[in-house]
């Protein structure tokens, strides 16, 4: 086998930090961020790009870190579970799951909520019909799906209320200055 | 579920893609990687080198040439299913491309990928025959065109030479009626059971101007069901007829079967779902 | 302080698992790992006739490759642990990796350990071996005829055992005015917890210590039963079970992987690590369900039941897996009579060998098979006689006053008030008012349909003379170990060992509850041999009424104690102590207190402490429960078919649910939404499907059906809540309700739907294409 040959010094930008690794092409982006980064929230449940629980955003998007080779990643932006937010300062979807019991076992968790922070990005408002099917690339075999449903339209709110108490802000800073 | 080992190169131009592939024997491009990864994890392929061509600028925009839209090879189904001016001038493009897999592979896969893959049960291909578009690819000799209807040769089979690089993909804008995507996705890969992609204009009279209808999921590979247009073109289309000429989408194919659904059952809901199409987009108000 | 119990509380365990800070065993490294990966058969039956791995070997990287033939001597077999009284099992050997003959798709044929994952997979495709293909089949009907290729030379027939109870003489079917007849095939389905299997081992040459991080619902179980196949003694091997990401029974078993891996490790004098994919996870992680069965179900025109009996062929696989044999027998005929005063019932089971994949307990576990055919026989025998099926559920529930209930099987059941479920349950979902509208749509051609399915079901699991009697080879209390820090902070062992079902958060809220501390000050450990006594897992919806009820215990001799030296510290009787608000204080002096903190400290502090206490504080309890509880309810599920296509919708779901006392409503919701769509799974979607030569059609996520999302509504749930006398806390199980009643409710409503069509049964799942088949083969138009 020439898998050794074939090694070269890869560069990542995961959650903010630079990472330099020696990596074989084949090396997938899941493995590579559990293996070599130590990254374990991100899971691995199936081989076929189906159940979404390795799901990590890369610049920005949703993306299933199964599918993806690391050598790809370099000069993108990557950010797994551990960048979403931390205890003390949970990001809203974090919050939301914990909120209304959106996990049981937890294992599809992380790629549960990667998804969902990117269908956020794409409704602002979404409907239940929106986030069922938008969580069509993500499998949860504990909670089926209800309190996920909940999870991510209460992160959705309290997105809103952020954005509002934000913009609320801004306009009080501006009328002081007036 | 690792892939066999093997050469990576990242290209950032067609010139750049074309001489890797050339210098290389078995060497195959990735873009998104949501069609070929799969397969190299199973080990049912397993190429010596792979070009990434995802950052080549040029092959990632999405232009309106005058009654064309041309879509870079490199544009993702999200991109495509969001685009202003596709859900403007081909709407069942980007109803279909918004049925594609799922959020995450939407993000990621390309339509380069996913016509060059072919898979029979894919949603894009019928729009491109819907289209009519035309598939522009690149190779050592210069550049070559490909009408949709020579494109796709059998399962996963095409008409693209190993040493060329699909380009773009140019779509003419129907300059009236209206079109729509209808698909029956099997329960487990999201993939087309059956779908069916169907155009219509009718003049002020309801008789039908012009039709054309595109089905994948249910041959091997997709195709129009020339019947079913035949059997309208000109007519109106009475609940009867189009009950009647439904039935005619399987004609020309043989048709698919595995676990989930048998030949025959395929072919009703061929017909099933052509009905449905052709009834939405006569609803839908016209251009 | 008001109770936490019953509180809807947000989840301790969530923190660590919405943060990625989760310990499940593929995240665990280790100094020097190294990665396994198995060979495994591509063919159902066939001889070994040679294996060569020299190349594989001799590969950069591969540190060893073990065949069946390297083993021999060296691992035991694997053992199954369920043997049904008064029958004939046969347990055929189950060597690690098989020596010459397979006999699965996925029988393991060779294990390579190598320095990369990558390494580990490359080396399988350089092994090479010759096999001469044996005829073979994945059907137990086709499995027991005469000219059967035999998989076993001690089970004749494949028979692996047969197996009879309950007593429904041929005169009882003879006299009652109607007698139903069925057969129903509930297809084999795959577990699927979102976490594959793995396992992790390390061995120590010099104290010869072999920890093992596994999936497991059962660690102390697999110490047991490891520590016999490795041929090391108990108290030198750990299992480490802390994050499970989902069991469904498929982590009870103890299976050669693990076993394997752990071999290695002490082969080689490294750390191993194995993780199935989810493909290996399809193939050789037991299976469920599987049965063929032959019912008859007799009653009177005035609806009332009074006989039913059933035929079963269960499909064991190539192997009696470790509880196996339990299913189909124990856990499936004893509640054949349901929640019904049904005077006569028999079981007549065989378990057959095939050339399949084992399989064993699957959510549910036996009590999903048992329901699903009562209840839709009591669907067809309703229709048989022209009474509106609830009416005849209605007719036939145990009534209130009759409990403790003998059933016709002689289970005892603990508590129950049938019909408020049932008339809970159609007062949701104004089941009049529907049926109106169901005449009225289907006028208009609207295939809709409503389906009931009154249940009960055998939860915490236990007593242990009760195991003993049914042959399983085990204990089935549970323990518990409160430990009360100087500071008045509390460290729980609990031998329950949850993957989801959320008992960090239900077991903190019983200690909080009765030690008046906030939930913050309890912490709970599971899942670790060297941590935790002894322990008989989380399955059989028994962590709460077993473990749960352990814990109790254990609390209230924490607290006993603790009044003890209180009233040595306030210089009055202990009878004069009272326990209020955190404090303990004199009777009729409130003023004169203690807190708990200034208690706990003087206990380890132990300067004062009253003659003949013994310092520190802890309780301990080796709780065996006085018996089984038994949850119940009533689900109602509304469909509409499209009747081009045979696509089943589901429209409505309302699920009435009585398991006992409600500790954390939150919690038990959750266990009924997974539970529902696991039982619709079965309903509607999943099935695996072998070929006529034994390979797995479904075998990938791309053509198995998982449910998703967008297939559900937004269910309607309640609890009714009857108390268990069995134990302090009044609880039962709720982790397997919503599996067990959901299957026949939506099957139950879709063959309503169907009834124009005068459709009596469909296969599950309940494909487009079964239903749109039934629908044509029906013929009459609707």
């Amino acid at each position: 086998m020439a898998g050794k040959a074939l090694k070269r010094m890869v560069k990542l930008d995961v959650n903010g930090t630079c990472y330099e690794r020696e990596l074989e092409p084949r090396d997938l982006l899941v493995h590579v961020l559990r293996d070599e980064l130590g990254l374990t929230g991100t899971h691995i449940g199936c081989d076929t790009s189906q159940c979404g629980a390795c799901t990590v955003l890369v610049d920005g998007e949703a993306v299933k870190s199964c599918t993806m080779l690391a050598v790809q990643a370099e000069g993108c932006s990557v950010t797994t579970v551990e960048g979403l937010g931390k205890m003390g300062a949970l990001h809203p979807i974090q919050e939301g799951f914990w909120e209304e019991h959106g996990l049981q076992c937890g294992f599809c968790t992380p790629g549960v909520m990667m998804a969902a922070v990117g269908l956020l990005a794409q409704y602002r408002e979404p409907t239940e019909e929106q986030i069922r099917e938008g969580l069509e690339g993500v499998m949860c075999r504990c909670t089926g799906y209800q309190n996920i449903v909940r999870a991510v339209a209460n992160a959705a709110e309290r997105i809103k209320a952020t954005e509002s108490a934000e913009i609320q802000a801004a306009v009080a800073h501006v009328g002081e200055r007036s | 579920m690792i892939p066999s080992a093997f050469d990576y190169r990242r290209a950032s131009s067609v010139e750049e893609a074309l001489s890797l592939l050339q210098s290389t024997e078995d060497a195959k491009f990735v873009a998104g990687g949501h069609s070929l990864l799969p397969l190299m994890k199973m080990r049912f392929a397993s190429p010596g080198m792979l070009i990434d061509i995802r950052s080549i600028q040029e092959l990632q925009s999405i232009r309106r040439d005058g009654n064309r839209v041309v879509i870079g090879a490199l544009c993702t189904h999200r991109h495509i299913a969001n685009d202003e001016t596709i859900v403007q001038a081909l709407p069942a493009l980007a109803e279909a491309a918004g049925r594609v897999g799922d959020l995450q592979v939407r993000n990621r896969g390309t339509i380069g990928g996913n016509l060059a893959h072919a898979d029979p049960a894919s949603d894009l291909p019928a729009l491109a025959l819907l289209y009519g578009a035309t598939i522009h690819a690149e190779g050592p000799d210069g550049p070559e065109d490909y009408p949709v209807e020579e494109f796709f040769l059998g399962p996963m089979t095409t008409a693209l030479r190993p040493t060329q690089l699909l380009r773009s993909v140019s779509f003419p804008v129907p300059d009236r009626g209206s079109e729509v995507y209808e698909k029956f996705a099997h329960p487990a890969s999201g993939y087309a059971v059956v779908g069916v992609a169907a155009w219509v204009a009718t003049d002020a009279g309801g008789i039908i101007q012009d039709i054309r209808v595109a089905l994948n999921g249910v041959g091997y590979c997709a195709y129009r069901a020339t019947s079913v247009e035949q059997a309208l073109f000109g007519r109106e289309a009475t609940e009867e007829l189009l009950e009647k000429a439904s039935h005619l989408a399987t004609e020309e194919v043989e048709v698919l079967e595995d676990v989930f659904a048998s030949e025959n059952y395929r072919r009703h809901v061929a017909a099933v779902f052509t009905r449905r199409a052709i009834r939405r987009a006569l609803d839908k108000a016209t251009r | 302080m008001a109770t936490v119990l019953g509180q809807r509380l947000r989840r301790k365990e969530d923190p660590r698992l919405i943060t990625g800070k989760g310990q499940y065993t593929d995240d665990v490294q280790l100094p020097g790992l190294v990665y396994a990966s198995i060979l495994r058969s591509p063919h159902a039956h066939a001889r070994i006739l040679r294996v060569d791995a020299s190349l594989a070997r001799e590969m950069d990287g591969v540190l060893a490759v073990y065949t069946g033939e390297d083993l021999e001597g060296k691992l035991g077999t694997i053992p199954t642990a369920w043997l049904p009284p008064d029958s004939d099992i046969r347990t055929v050997p189950h060597s690690a990796l098989a020596v010459h003959r397979v006999r699965y798709v996925g029988d393991g044929v060779a294990l390579v350990v190598a320095s990369s994952r990558s390494i580990a997979e490359d080396a399988l495709d350089v092994i090479s071996v010759d096999y001469e293909v044996l005829p073979g089949t994945a059907d137990q009907e086709i499995a027991m005829k005469p000219d059967a290729a035999q998989l076993h030379e001690d089970a004749p027939g494949n028979v692996a055992f047969h197996w009879q109870v309950g007593h429904a003489p041929d005169d009882v079917f003879a006299h009652a005015e109607v007698t139903v007849r069925q057969r129903i095939r509930q297809q084999r389905l795959i577990p699927n917890p979102m976490e594959p299997r793995s396992a992790v081992a390390q061995y120590n040459e010099s104290t010869g210590d072999m920890t093992i991080w596994a999936t497991s619902q059962n660690p102390h179980i697999h110490r047991f039963l490891l520590s016999g196949i490795l041929g090391i003694p108990e108290h030198k091997v750990r299992i480490v079970a802390i994050d499970v990401g989902g069991g469904f029974g498929a982590k009870i078993a103890c299976y050669p992987d693990e076993a394997l891996v752990a071999f290695a490790a002490r082969e080689l004098g490294r750390p191993v690590k194995w993780t199935e994919s989810r493909r290996e996870h399809f193939l050789v992680t037991t299976h469920g369900r599987d049965h063929i069965e032959d019912i008859e179900l007799a009653g009177n025109r005035d609806g009332t039941l009074v006989g039913i009996r059933v035929k079963v062929l269960a499909n064991m696989g190539a192997y009696l897996s470790t509880a196996a044999p339990g299913v189909p027998t124990i856990l499936f005929a004893l509640i054949l009579p349901g929640p019904y005063t049904i005077p006569y019932a028999a079981a007549d089971v065989y378990g057959v060998f095939t050339n399949s994949t084992p399989t064993d307990a699957y959510r549910g576990a036996g009590r999903p098979e048992a329901t699903y055919l009562l209840e839709r026989m009591v669907d067809l025998f309703a229709r048989e006689i022209g009474m509106d099926p609830v009416e005849v559920r209605r007719k036939n529930l145990i009534p209130r006053h009759q409990f403790p209930y003998h059933n016709a099987m002689g289970l005892e059941y603990d508590s129950g008030n049938y019909h408020l479920a049932l008339d809970k349950a159609l007062e949701m979902a104004g089941y009049e008012e529907f049926r109106r509208e169901q005449s009225r749509l289907r006028e208009e051609g609207k295939l809709v349909g409503i389906g009931c399915t009154t249940y009960v079901e055998i939860c915490g699991l236990g007593p242990s003379q009760v195991a003993g009697a049914v042959g399983f080879q085990g204990g089935l209390w549970e323990s518990s170990q409160v430990r009360v820090h100087p500071t008045g902070k509390v460290t729980v062992f609990t031998g329950s060992s949850p993957h989801g079902q959320g008992e960090e958060t239900t077991f903190a809220q019983i200690v909080a509850d009765r030690l008046h501390i906030p939930m913050a000050d309890v912490e709970i450990v599971h899942g670790d041999t060297d941590r935790i006594s002894m322990g008989w897992g989380t399955y059989g919806s028994r962590s709460t009424p077993v473990g749960g009820s352990a814990l109790a215990v254990a609390t209230e001799r924490v607290v006993e104690k603790a009044k003890k030296i209180a009233a040595h510290m306030l210089e009055i009787g202990e009878s004069d102590v009272e326990f209020d608000e955190g404090r303990f204080h004199a009777k009729g002096a409130p003023g004169r207190s203690v807190s708990f903190q200034d208690v706990t400290l003087q206990a380890y502090l132990a300067w004062n402490l009253p003659a003949g206490v013994e310092p520190a504080l802890e309780g301990r309890a080796f709780y065996d429960p006085v018996n089984f509880t038994y949850s119940f309810g009533t689900h109602l599920a509304l469909v509409e078919v499209d009747k081009d296509t045979g696509e089943v919708e589901l429209k409505r779901y309302i699920a009435v649910d009585d398991c006992g006392r409600v500790l954390n409503p939150l919690i038990a919701e959750g266990q009924v939404h997974g539970g529902i769509v696991q039982g619709v799974g079965q309903a509607l979607y999943e099935g695996a499907i072998y070929d006529e030569d034994g390979q797995l059609m479904t075998g990938t996520f791309m053509d198995y059906a998982m449910p998703k999302a967008r297939f559900f509504p937004t269910f309607e749930t309640a609890f009714t809540e009857t108390p268990s006398p069995h134990n302090p806390l009044g609880v039962k199980g709720i982790g397997e309700t919503g599996t067990i009643a959901s299957t026949p409710t939506v099957v139950n409503a879709v063959m309503d739907a169907l009834q124009p069509f005068g459709v009596r049964d469909i296969p599950m799942p309940l494909t487009p294409e079964r239903v749109w088949g039934a629908m044509q083969k029906g013929g009459m138009e609707a």
